[in-house]
């Protein structure tokens, strides 16, 4: 095993010292990790004790935890520039072909250059939180909870493998050091969002949440490390000389993927079925086993958490509509009430569950999916505790639309699931680019054939026949739809 | 040894290499010679499991460049075009690194590299840091870094590129002395004088192609037609010559006489007999000297021409 593991370190080694004998890296390192904790500090103190004078407790409770986050945050954005220039930095000085030519294996040499990227930031980031939880220590500040400063090291390092796996696939991926560059705003950017999301939280103060968010993390970070490693080749590394973008290619090998050269409709939907269906089978399976298991969960969440936070609910069906108006922004919620609308609302949605599956592996796309069945859940055992049958709530007013939704929802998010899949998954003889606009085609293939038809069937039958069934079944539905 | 059989690598729709086969006993030196873009590189790159042919095969060593890649370049010492050399390091750090990384025991390493600093005239600057040193010195360390393990098999892509005189001497006297091993090597060079001065089989490549290949005379006799000889007067003679079967008179002038000789050593002493008995004072008979580099750029005419009608038709 030791044998397998030294050349890592042999690399890693090599490049941590090179790293510490570069001014340029080692100086803004060095004042970040000692000098930004003290400035921090300061700035907290001040905030605290401003604050304290108006009787801010949330923010002087969070201002210590938060200051931790973005201490730790810091010094990754200095150390994000090695990562970036890991690969391609030696490639641009002519450094790599020496070290391909050596007999390591290629997940030896991506692992020791992704672990001299990740332990400089971390090993800054660790001592930079150290130094500030010493100085909050000796003041008036009240210390975070051992389970929340944990939280917040696992977020930190969760950044940093985040950032710097994602810095190093960039690397791999450029054929110069100034696109590496340009392409670091790919990766700083979502990470500064996440971390807004995650200061949310840190001011929400739930602790279990913010586990999730860890899980999610690490989730992410090792996914980055899988799509490194699944598509390291020594090969790519050389045989690319310029950072050409071919839109002819792209949008040839799109159409490829596309038509699958079916010459008739019908040709084209034998293949949709014969080759691009079998493709989703999987991600389908999982997002299925999940769905029910989220399903479940929320319905058995809301029917044991919901009584008690009930104190009013709305008084008649006029009253119903209004607030649903008023929580949608809608002037009048009958008014939208009609097919194009709810077809356009679940494209949209569709579309977001798209948007955002593609940069993350498909996990917030399924994440999307996932909270649209829970909803159902919510819906269901809510009405339950109302005093409705769950059951016959779900035949007569979600079953005759969501026979044709849902499964164009499942569809359409398992072939997003299956861009995430794909990009994970070691396909040596392709490139990222070629596996993203094959599986990015059979994403659209499904969309034109199948969820685009269906989600207008659904909301045809949604608007014009559910009303009519639920309103036999269910009084209270006839009065929210009149 | 080397052994490669239609080798070929395409990268989307150009061809890089097409269709090499090579042969490369222990103990030789093949100079690959070629334009610019002729496909040298990609050949080396093929040859040290760092690109995978897309037609062909390849034997390195006796491990295919295919499947057993990490034996391959277990097996291979590179000098690539650019030294590749870490600047921050010392030379010893450097050497030590890639002596790990052939998992040479610590105390082989140690020997090796004092060993390898000695041998290239580096052992004073050995502690300094390699960003000081001269092009030459890095040149020399970079084949002190390709020979840390013993390699069998030596791929050295423009080994003396870009360096002066003195230094390229001296790199290049290093690889001759290395050819006293069983060592199989491959040199990629535009310097014509060193592939003559190194090799013992030389094979011109042009747009991924074997032209020709063989020994330095063998080519320049396939690529400029049989030895020429000059046979210089003392006096002006002006007589016909008689001239055997198989000798092509070339140049005449009362002061010399240049011919083609299809068999020297059959028809050379028949030409001097027969101009000494009509009466020709002669001062020498020498071969004429032709280099590679005419048969080379002879070649790469021809290639060229023949690919312009091609293009054309």
């Amino acid at each position: 095993m030791w044998e397998k593991l030294q050349p890592i370190w042999l690399i890693s080694r090599r490049e941590l010292r090179d790293q510490l004998r570069d001014w340029r890296i080692l100086g803004p390192l060095l004042v970040l990790t000692l000098g930004f904790p003290f400035v921090m500090n300061a700035i907290a103190y001040q905030v605290v004790t401003f604050v304290n004078k108006y009787g801010g407790d949330l923010i002087v409770d969070r201002l210590v935890p938060f200051s931790i986050l973005i201490i730790g945050f810091f010094p990754l954005t200095i150390s994000l520039l090695g990562a970036l220039e890991s690969f391609v930095g030696e490639k641009e000085r002519g450094t790599i072909e020496p070290l391909l030519g050596s007999p390591l294996e290629d997940w030896q040499l991506y692992t020791g250059k992704l672990l001299a990227g990740i332990l400089p930031p971390v090993l800054s980031s660790l001592t930079s939180i150290a130094i500030f939880l010493v100085l909050v220590s000796k003041q008036n500040l009240n210390m975070p909870a051992f389970s929340l400063i944990l939280q917040l090291l696992f977020l930190t390092l969760g950044h940093a493998v985040l950032m710097v796996s994602a810095a190093v696939v960039f690397s791999i991926q450029s054929t110069s050091v100034k696109a590496a560059n340009l392409l670091a705003s790919f990766i700083v950017v979502p990470v500064t969002f996440l971390m807004q999301a995650e200061s949310w939280l840190l001011f929400w103060d739930d602790v279990n949440i913010m586990w999730y968010v860890v899980l999610a993390v690490m989730m992410l970070s090792a996914l980055f490390v899988r799509l490194g490693l699944a598509h390291f080749q020594r090969e790519y590394l050389l045989g690319r000389e310029l950072d050409g973008l071919n839109l002819r290619w792209v949008l040839r090998a799109f159409r490829a993927h596309f038509t699958q050269g079916a010459q008739s409709a019908r040709a084209w939907y034998a293949g949709l079925y014969r080759v691009t269906l079998k493709k989703l089978a999987m991600p389908a399976l999982i997002l299925i086993a999940i769905s029910i298991l989220t399903y479940v969960f929320s319905f058995q969440w809301t029917s044991s958490h919901l009584p008690a936070t009930i104190t009013q609910g709305p008084q008649s069906g006029v009253d119903f509509r209004e607030s649903l108006g008023s929580v949608l922004g809608w002037e009048d919620a009958a008014l939208q009430f009609n097919a194009p609308t709810i077809f356009l609302h679940n494209l949209r949605a569709t579309l977001v569950i798209a948007m955002l599956g593609v940069f993350t592996f498909g996990i917030l796309g399924a994440l999307i999916f996932f909270v649209n069945i829970s909803l159902i859940g919510v819906v269901l055992s809510a009405a339950g505790l109302f005093g409705y049958e769950p059951t016959l709530l779900f035949f007569v007013g979600i079953f005759p639309h969501g026979i044709f939704e849902l499964p164009a929802l499942l569809l359409s998010t398992a072939a997003v699931l299956r861009i995430g899949l794909a990009l994970v998954t070691p396909q040596t003889e392709r490139t990222i680019g070629e596996i993203l606009i094959e599986a990015l085609a059979d994403w659209a293939r499904v969309l034109v054939g199948l969820v685009i038809p269906l989600l207008a069937v659904a909301a045809v039958i949604e608007v014009y026949v559910t009303p009519i069934i639920l309103c036999r079944f269910v009084s209270i539905a006839c009065a929210i739809l009149q | 040894m080397i052994e490669t059989s239609e080798l070929g690598k395409q990268f989307n729709d150009f061809v890089a290499v097409d269709g090499v086969s090579l042969t490369v006993q222990p103990g030789q030196i093949l100079a690959l010679l070629g334009q610019n873009g002729a496909g040298k590189t990609t050949t080396v790159r093929m040859l040290t499991a760092l690109l995978q042919p897309t037609r062909g095969w390849a034997r390195v060593n006796g491990y295919d460049v295919l499947t057993q890649g990490a034996q391959v370049r277990a097996s291979v010492g590179v000098l690539t075009e650019q030294h590749g050399i870490y600047t921050r390091m010392s030379a010893m750090e450097y050497l030590d690194f890639f002596g790990a990384l052939y998992k040479l025991s610590p105390a082989n390493i140690i020997a090796t590299r004092n060993r390898q600093l000695e041998y290239f005239g580096l052992t004073e600057a050995a502690s300094r840091r390699v960003g000081e040193y001269s092009k030459g010195m890095k040149q020399k360390l970079a084949l002190a870094r390709a020979l840390m393990h013993n390699p069998p098999v030596l791929l050295l892509d423009e080994p003396t590129s870009a360096m002066d005189p003195e230094s390229a001497r001296l790199v290049r006297d290093q690889i001759a002395s290395l050819k006293s091993s069983q060592r199989t090597t491959i040199i990629c060079t535009h310097n014509l004088a060193e592939a003559e001065a190194l090799a013992d089989v030389v094979a011109v490549i042009y747009r991924g192609r074997i032209l020709v290949s063989g020994s330095v005379e063998e080519l320049k006799r396939q690529t400029l037609g049989p030895s020429e000889y000059e046979i210089h007067f003392a006096q002006a003679w002006n007589e016909a010559p008689e001239l055997p079967v198989g000798v092509t008179l070339l140049e005449r002038t009362p002061e010399y006489l240049r011919v083609q000789v299809q068999n020297p050593r059959e028809s050379n002493p028949l030409i001097l007999r027969n101009l000494s008995a009509r009466g020709a004072a002669m001062i020498s008979m020498q071969e004429t000297p032709r280099s590679l580099e005419q048969a080379y750029l002879k070649l790469m005419t021809d290639a060229q021409a023949a690919h312009l009608l091609k293009a054309q038709a």
